[in-house]
């Protein structure tokens, strides 16, 4: 078994590959942000039996490039009404947790290089889960300040909205994954993977069938995804706490809600499905899982409607809750008793 | 354990720079035509109605408040997990009474109405 590579036995081999994985996995975040839309609009499109973009590129494939090159060239309007320093700190500060997640998402197993073991993931932290949640909530400050600093009406009815609704679902998706501790007895994601690399059997999803799919909708309200895309209610919101933004600002909000799906998609991968484990590479088994659950938040957005408000606090406070302390109880009793 | 989070520190600063370059770059490439109008609050064209910064309904401050309370108890629950096994049934119990004193609570707070939203 080789030496795990750390600071101390070759610091410049360590921090050259840390450079590297860290650029690796954001240029790959990035590609799928930007191709995430091309995807949704082709496959909605198609669903509702139109076809999508086509004009830019072969088969419409330049799309993304066109929609990132026509923002940057938009005018970028600050209101005159608005707090100035928070309107434009708020979109940087949706965009940076959301990007920083995938910092603790193993993408494979370890790999010897140069006789030392260097595990495929940015970081491995011994508390990954309350990492990601820290950043979770970390986001709600971003969605509150850019409904606030916008001093509009409809960015700050969405803003409070958008905040209100993820916390509260942010408690539900909490409370569900902990049934997934009790089983692994660590919150570091390696760990995790470790603990069902059995067979596909022992993945998480057959023993917490209850868990994931708490965690699947709950963190689909949590990522304000249809149908629980109230604060973007364009119906009677307009664009709820992005309305007075434009340009490059706006896109930020876009490529975090993208980011955040992907995150979202990749954890739930990560701690019920095995991770990176399946008949692959390590890294395209958690792509092609990722990628399965984003067609499924896109398919779901072509399919459900948008719930109500107060159907959507119900749903959290009153369903997903209890049910989630439901399944930590159950799960406590079958560990302890069988 | 400290270089476990150097990764992480860079990662926000790359994550930063890319935002604040990409929001700069745009900022400095776009055309500025400002008038009074553009500059102006989105209400559906309409003249404005007095400003957004307004009182917003206390049902929003209930619900941030139970969330702490409840996040707070979640927090508590981690560690419990993550030792469950090696505790056995005395964790459970422990951990029984624990999530009954939180379910008096949450019954409470739901008896109160605090969870309806009319």
């Amino acid at each position: 078994m080789p030496e795990m590579l750390s600071l101390s036995n070759d610091p410049i081999l360590f921090l050259s590959l840390m450079l590297a994985k860290i650029l690796a996995v954001f240029i790959v975040v990035i590609l799928i942000v930007a191709y995430a839309t091309y995807a949704e609009r082709k496959i909605i499109g198609r669903m509702q039996t139109r076809l999508g973009p086509t004009m830019t590129g072969p088969l419409g494939l330049l799309q993304p490039i066109a929609d990132g090159l026509k923002l940057f060239f938009k005018e970028d309007i600050i209101p005159a009404q608005s707090s100035k320093l928070a309107f434009l700190l708020a979109p940087m500060m949706i965009l940076v947790p959301a990007f920083i997640t995938v910092a603790v998402i193993p993408f494979g197993g370890d790999v010897v290089i140069k006789g030392f073991a260097v595990p495929l993931q940015i970081t491995d932290l011994n508390i990954g889960i309350l990492y990601i949640l820290a950043m979770a909530g970390l986001g709600v400050y971003g969605i509150v300040l850019a409904g606030w600093a916008s001093n509009s009406k409809y960015s700050l009815l969405g803003g409070i909205r958008s905040a209100a609704q993820v916390i509260s679902y942010e408690l539900a998706a909490g409370l569900a994954i902990i049934a997934v501790f009790m089983l692994s007895g660590t919150l570091s994601l390696r760990g995790i993977v470790a603990a069902q690399s059995g067979s596909v059997l022992d993945w998480y999803i057959f023993s917490q069938p209850l868990a994931f799919c708490l965690f699947v909708i709950t963190s689909l309200a949590e990522i304000n995804r249809t149908p629980f895309d109230l604060p973007e209610a364009e119906t009677e919101l307009v664009s709820g706490f992005c309305t007075e933004y434009s340009s490059m600002k706006y896109a930020l909000f876009f490529m975090a809600e993208y980011a955040n799906m992907i995150v979202v998609s990749a954890i739930t991968a990560t701690l019920f499905l095995g991770g990176p484990a399946g008949p692959f590479a390590g890294p395209i088994n958690l792509l092609l899982k990722v990628f399965f659950f984003m067609f499924l938040f896109i398919w779901i957005r072509a399919t459900f409607p948008r719930v109500r408000y107060d159907q959507l606090m119900f749903m959290g406070w009153k369903v997903f809750l209890p049910l989630a302390l439901l399944n930590i109880v159950i799960t406590g009793a079958v560990v302890v008793f069988l | 354990m400290l270089e476990s989070y150097l990764p992480i520190l860079v990662l926000i600063i790359i994550a930063l720079l890319f935002a604040l370059g990409s929001v700069t770059f745009s900022f400095l490439i776009g055309p500025k035509k400002p008038s009074a109008i553009k500059l102006a609050p989105y209400e559906c064209g309409m003249p404005l109605v007095g400003t957004a910064r307004e009182r917003v309904s206390v049902k929003f401050y209930i619900v941030a408040m139970l969330f702490i309370l409840f996040d707070i108890e979640t927090v508590f629950l981690y560690p419990w997990a993550v030792v469950f096994k090696k505790l056995g049934m005395f964790g459970f119990v422990e951990m029984g009474v624990f999530v009954v004193i939180l379910l008096v609570g949450y019954v409470y707070v739901w008896k109160k109405g605090a969870l309806e939203w009319e």
